[in-house]
């Protein structure tokens, strides 16, 4: 009995050795902040991990605010956000004797799509509003067929949800009647199911069997979301505390390459090159 | 002595296993209590239950979840209408009437249908019911009132078919001799006799088939539309509190507001299968027909 309780005190102790060994050798960043960033940021440090098995990446989400507060705490390395920091947290960030760094990483750009059947093809940023406040219930209101509308809406928590609400809704709440759903390929499989229908996706998402309308007359592609004509695009963020170094400034650098571009273009966004 | 220690070691033995589940239950209802009710800090009881808008993640939020409450209740009773008749129905078929050959095959075709994993069921509910009646009825959306609980109600048929089953089963023969005996016919013997004699039991399997519909989730999820407002038609899409809380458990930013209404959300629910399984109890206690004469 008490042989063997050695036995495993000793192999606990090793272990806990190994464990520390590992610590020490590799580096480990801290990426915290935004939902809508999170799956770049974990795709991205995914391919890292496997190309630099030596680092650490441990990512959590909690919203670009609690991302930009960890950044000023120097509690994480990387701030994701879907925003740009605010002044206020730049002047609380000196205070505490950081610096805020700004990278744009890729481009969040949000496509309305309908029925293939529908013959409305352009809506204006106003008309879109209206639809989803459920002011507008009817396609021929904005020239379409003589159907009701049924609008397909994100949960209140997504990303792609935040930038509806500030892009096209300006604040303005989301009809209760809207139907929600919980991804975007989900919003893809309803609405190529209904000719009724509304919805929004992110750019990678389009696919042949749903209809991408114009926003008051500019398609979106990669050239107009880049551009910033078209009205549904946002830049995202990731803020480190001062210029990066060491293995932060190697990630950065790795994913503003064209390979981490690509992984950013695999996860429906669009790709800054 | 050594023998009795024995029997007495194996007893507690046995009540510790016992035991674990019990506290294991009472573990998680501390849990969901202490994360659910920091909510009230914000919102006032009356205006969470009774609140008419559920925007939890504006600013100011509202946790409202009145509509939620409504499209639960909505698709329990229509899947309820459905289910009742069908469950019992069909359990009066396996126990009473069909020849035994029959009944082989149906009582394990009904059981294998609860064993069906119900994003199969969600799944169905949403590549072949919806478009079937969207078209059908010309309706805007399939995803629906209807559909759910045509759903729901295949999920609880099983439930409520193999416990009244078992409540018809167990009805004694002696019952049905003497109302043979008495002259009356098969019919009459099943409606005025076996029926009565079961009813506790019935209403047991109706319960526990309406709180299995309450508390389903995937299949709200899927298949409701997931609308939080008060419908208006059976044709409307509403969102159950299970699919509210499926769907946006995921994103809410832990120990926010909206994180803490979640778990409020699951308490009013927890309440609800509790009072459903407290009324099953209540009833197969009061109207159990204890024993039977014979010479």
């Amino acid at each position: 009995m008490k042989r063997s309780m050695n036995i495993l005190l000793t192999c606990i102790i090793c272990l806990a050795l190994a464990g520390s060994v590992t610590a020490i050798a590799g580096e480990t960043i801290v990426i915290k902040g935004s939902t809508t960033v999170l799956p770049i940021a974990q795709a991205v440090s995914e391919a890292y991990m496997k190309i630099n098995p030596g680092v650490n990446i441990s990512i959590s989400g909690g919203g670009s605010g609690n991302g930009i507060k960890a950044l000023i705490d120097k509690s994480t390395d990387i701030a994701n956000s879907s925003r740009f920091i605010k002044d206020k947290e730049v002047q609380m960030a000196v205070e505490k004797g950081s610096y805020p760094v700004p990278h744009r990483v890729a481009i969040d750009a949000i496509v309305p799509i309908v029925h293939p059947s529908n013959n409305v093809g352009n809506l204006t940023v106003e008309q879109l509003s209206l639809i989803y406040q459920g002011k507008i219930t009817n396609w021929k209101e904005v020239g379409g067929p003589d159907l009701q509308i049924v609008v397909v809406s994100r949960d209140t928590s997504s990303g792609t949800y935040e930038v509806w609400e500030e892009k096209i809704l300006h604040k303005a709440k989301v009809t209760p009647k809207a139907q929600l759903q919980a991804s975007n390929g989900a919003v893809v499989q309803a609405v190529s199911n209904n000719k009724y229908a509304i919805g929004y996706i992110g750019f990678g998402y389009l696919n042949d069997s749903v209809k991408p309308l114009k926003i008051a007359g500019v398609v979106a592609s990669v050239e107009t979301a880049l551009s910033g004509e078209f009205a549904v695009a946002r830049p995202l963020f990731m803020f480190t505390n001062g210029w990066p170094t060491g293995a932060v400034s190697s990630f950065m650098a790795f994913l503003l390459s064209r390979e981490g571009q690509e992984i950013v273009k695999k996860e429906g966004f669009i790709p800054l090159f | 002595m050594k023998r009795k220690q024995k029997e007495k070691i194996i007893k507690n033995i046995f009540f510790f296993i016992a035991l674990v589940s019990i506290i294991i239950l009472g573990l998680i209802v501390v849990f969901l209590f202490s994360e659910g009710i920091p909510v009230f800090k914000v919102v006032s009881f009356k205006d969470f239950i009774f609140g008419i808008e559920w925007y939890p993640t504006y600013d100011p939020p509202s946790f409202g979840i009145w509509p939620l409450i409504v499209g639960s209740f909505i698709v329990t009773f229509f899947s309820s209408i459905i289910a009742i008749p069908l469950g019992v129905l069909s359990a009066v078929y396996i126990a009473e009437i069909a020849p035994s050959f029959i009944k082989e095959i149906f009582k394990p075709v009904i059981e294998l249908l609860a064993g069906l994993p119900s994003v199969v069921l969600g799944f169905f509910g949403m590549a072949v019911l919806a478009p079937w009646l969207q078209e059908t009825f010309d309706i805007p959306t399939g995803l629906n009132i209807v559909n759910a609980s045509l759903v729901l109600a295949l999920m609880a048929v099983p439930t409520i078919a193999s416990i009244s089953e078992d409540a018809l089963y167990s009805v004694p023969q002696e019952f049905k001799e003497a109302s043979y005996a008495l002259g009356a016919t098969r019919f009459e013997t099943i409606g005025k006799v076996i029926m009565p004699a079961a009813l506790s039991g019935i209403s047991t399997a109706v319960i526990l088939g309406m709180a299995r519909a309450i508390g389903e989730t995937m299949v709200v999820l899927m298949v409701a539309g997931g609308a939080a407002a008060i419908p208006e038609s059976i044709f409307d899409s509403v969102r159950p509190m299970p699919a509210s809380i499926a769907a946006e458990m995921g994103e809410a930013p832990f120990r926010s507001d909206h994180y803490h209404a979640l778990f409020a959300t699951g308490m009013i629910l927890f309440f609800l299968t509790l009072c459903f399984n407290l009324v099953a109890d209540y009833v197969s206690h009061k109207f159990k027909e204890v024993g039977s004469a014979t010479l």
